[in-house]
């Protein structure tokens, strides 16, 4: 078959199928943002659990994936109906600020210290999350911090400052920010052969482990609390919050709590409801 | 070359205006502080072939190209007769042809005339036949003859009816054969009504076409004389000098 | 990794609704984006090419530079005006495809608009004069041109094309790779590659190429067709 025979029809069967009406492209019916981690929707919960509430409510619910500070400079410019983030005094404030109604504990799970396999700093040993970071700066072993304003980087500032160090002063030498996401950054540590602090779902769901295991968990201080908090209409009159209030009200009711603990990866669990505890909160 | 049957131009030519077809007055043309026209003044008259001659340099693309409104002049200006104002036709030494079939060339030039949708098929008919191209009408204009390429370029020329067109060495660089068939397409349009300004180095050329002869040197009109008397004994010292010397070679 | 493969093969053998969903929505965002970028930009480069007036000496200089404009940052941008505390926030575009179709065009324009100027004043300069002794208005000028230059500008098309599908920091900020909504194939590559599934992400990079490379195969039989109709 020659150029002149074919090209023309395939042509035209391609023009036909590229430019099929725009209104095609956006989905129907109500849907609410939800702005988001990255470890929330790398471990693949959302897929699992929204479907279960659109299915009863008929509310699409879309999930943006960024980092917990992003997420809450989105719905504070009014572009998420809810959030579930996890950074407990940023939540608070981000309430307190008048940018979103009451906040709810949600889930939790933990954070873990993750590194190669012969664990060069000797940090598998440690007693406390405080003595596994002091031992990665003693033995500046290079380590990969999300360095990104998210849950996950604030838990980990928190971490060094409790154990006395600054790692920024470090910073380009053995302290390493990636300034990206969970995923990323794990990508990058298991590149670099560098420790990092990652939340348990994103590390059990993650496919890319090379020899990389967990060498420190189990330390209170590790302990990493989702909340979820709707936009307050009074700061964003656009917020669909009958919508809003509906999924918050299905995620912390029994159905959406089963539906969390029910999510499992390779056997394991990978949130553990708390929406019981809120009490203690406030 | 058959002597082809000649066909009027149809719908018909503009009517022939009384006096000159086109008087240019003092025509001035400089370019970075040389004087390429040195303020040229002569009239064309409304029918027949002038042929332009002189040496390399002397300043006849550029006036060709001033004629046709190409090139705005310095000072002094070219004054066309009121009735064929717009309807200058050039057809450079090397042609520009579209990238399209030979008649993908002269429908788009019809089209770009204004001729009507329905008027265009015969017209192409026409020119067609008038170049002798009606058999290369389906190949790609680029893929001609130098010839046919030249042939193609003055009929496209004729597809907004001009009533002077402009040729600028149609036939350098073509063989014997190739130089006839131009001059016969030549003679065709002439024959149909429209006013005819070559430029050529061929004085045989010239003398086989010519009405009157304007001759050009270093950028002015060093004389304008009908064809028959300027190939007996130029008039000027210069034409004189450029004809002794061409013969000389 | 070749467990990835074996995945995306898998999902493509099986005719994966998502993954074609997915594709699609490529598709349709990128090749919109061009559609729309090359109707805007054509004129344009047009005027670039042809016109003279004062300043457009530093216009076509800015474009020469905005091709070089992150997409990250046309992502920022668009982001700060679409957002609904922006000033455009009231058309509730953000995280929809239309958002990345606009993202896409702000991006692919100006390649478009810098390339196609230089074909297009490239072939004016050839044509100008023929076209004006034939009495060509200046708009069929332009038209012709434009005709003339088709099977070049059909490349800077392509180039336009491979920008667009091949963003993903633009599209990923405008869009938010919302499932089913706003995923495309190369914020399904982010995503997939944070995930660690390396394999299915490059799987999905391939799925892309073999995409780029169809649509360049009908373009060059195209214009090879062009090609013979002009030279034989």
């Amino acid at each position: 078959m020659n150029a002149r025979t074919l090209a023309p029809r395939l042509w035209l069967a391609l023009l036909t199928a590229l430019f099929p009406p725009l209104t095609a492209l956006a989905g129907e019916g109500p849907f609410i943002i939800l702005q988001s981690t990255t470890s929330t929707q790398n471990s693949g919960l959302y897929e699992a659990i929204l479907p279960q509430f659109t299915a009863t409510t008929g509310i699409e619910v879309r999930v943006v994936a960024v980092g917990t500070g992003q997420a809450l400079r989105n719905a504070r410019n009014c572009d998420g109906d809810v959030v579930i983030v996890h950074a407990r005094a940023a939540e608070e404030a981000f309430v307190a600020a008048g940018y979103g109604l009451e906040r709810h504990n949600l889930m939790y799970n933990d954070f873990v210290i993750v590194g190669p396999g012969d664990d060069p700093a000797g940090v598998a040993g440690a007693g406390s999350a405080a003595e596994a970071l002091r031992a990665i700066a003693r033995a500046r072993a290079p380590f990969a911090s999300r360095g990104d304003d998210s849950g996950t980087h604030k838990k980990e500032m928190a971490l060094w400052a409790a154990a006395g160090l600054d790692p920024l002063a470090a910073s380009g030498a053995w302290y390493r920010e990636t300034g990206s996401g969970m995923g990323a950054t794990l990508n990058a540590a298991v590149g670099m052969r560098a420790y990092a602090l990652t939340d348990r779902a994103t590390w059990i769901s993650f496919a890319n482990k090379d020899d990389f295991r967990i060498l420190f968990e189990g330390d209170p201080a590790l302990f990493n609390q989702y909340g979820i908090i709707m936009a307050n209409p009074a700061n964003c009159p656009d917020v669909k919050a009958e919508a809003a209030r509906r999924f918050i009200g299905w995620m912390l009711s029994e159905a959406g709590q089963r539906a969390i603990a029910a999510y499992r990866m390779g056997g394991q669990q990978l949130f553990y409801p708390n929406a019981e505890e809120q009490g203690q909160d406030h | 070359m058959p002597e082809l049957r000649v066909l009027p131009l149809h719908p018909p030519v503009h009517p022939h205006p009384q006096g000159a077809l086109l008087r240019a007055r003092g025509l001035v043309i400089r370019r970075g502080g040389n004087t390429l026209l040195g303020g040229l003044s002569f009239e064309l008259p409304a029918s027949g072939i002038t042929a332009m001659l002189g040496p390399n340099g002397a300043g006849k693309s550029l006036l060709l190209r001033a004629l046709a409104g190409l090139l705005t002049p310095d000072e002094g200006e070219v004054a066309l007769h009121p009735d064929i104002r717009g309807a200058v036709a050039l057809v450079p030494q090397s042609p520009v042809l579209l990238r399209r079939s030979v008649r993908g060339n002269l429908l788009h030039a019809l089209a770009i005339a204004g001729v009507p949708r329905r008027m265009r098929s015969g017209r192409l008919a026409e020119l067609l036949v008038m170049a002798d191209l009606t058999r290369c009408a389906e190949r790609p204009a680029r893929a001609l003859s130098g010839g046919e390429q030249q042939r193609l370029a003055i009929v496209r020329a004729l597809a907004r009816q001009p009533r002077l067109l402009l040729l600028d060495e149609p036939t350098a660089s073509l063989d014997p054969r190739s130089t006839a068939a131009i001059e016969a397409l030549t003679r065709k349009v002439v024959a149909a009504g429209c006013k005819v300004v070559f430029v050529t180095h061929d004085w045989a050329q010239a003398e086989r076409l010519a009405d009157e002869v304007i001759f050009l040197h270093r950028g002015r009109i060093a004389e304008v004389t009908p064809a028959r008397r300027f190939f007996r004994a130029p008039a000027s010292e210069a034409a004189r000098a450029y004809r002794n010397g061409g013969l000389l070679l | 990794m070749s467990e990835g493969f074996a995945q995306a093969f898998r999902m493509i053998a099986g005719l994966d609704r998502e993954l074609f969903e997915i594709i699609l929505l490529s598709i349709r965002v990128s090749f919109t984006a061009v559609l729309l970028a090359l109707l805007v930009a054509l004129p344009f480069a047009a005027v670039l090419a042809v016109g003279r007036f004062p300043g457009r000496r530093g216009l076509i200089v800015l474009v020469n530079a905005m091709m070089g404009l992150p997409p990250v940052v046309v992502g920022l941008a668009l982001y700060l005006l679409f957002s609904r505390s922006g000033p455009l926030g009231v058309l509730e575009l953000l995280y929809t495809p239309t958002a990345m179709i606009i993202a896409q065009m702000v991006l692919v324009i100006p390649i478009v608009t810098a390339i196609s100027r230089q074909v297009i004043a490239d072939m004016h300069a050839e044509y100008d004069e023929m076209l004006r002794t034939l009495g060509a208005s200046r708009i069929q000028m332009l038209g012709t041109v434009l005709w003339e230059a088709r099977s070049a500008l059909m490349t800077v098309a392509l180039a336009g094309l491979g920008r667009a599908l091949s963003e993903v920091g633009a599209v990923m900020i405008v869009g938010g790779n919302i499932n089913h909504v706003t995923r495309v194939m190369t914020t399904a590559v982010a995503l997939e590659t944070s995930r660690g599934n390396l394999g299915l992400a490059l799987a999905l990079g391939l799925i892309l190429l073999v995409l780029s490379l169809l649509v360049n195969t009908a373009v060059a039989l195209l214009r090879s067709e062009w090609r013979e109709a002009a030279h034989a």
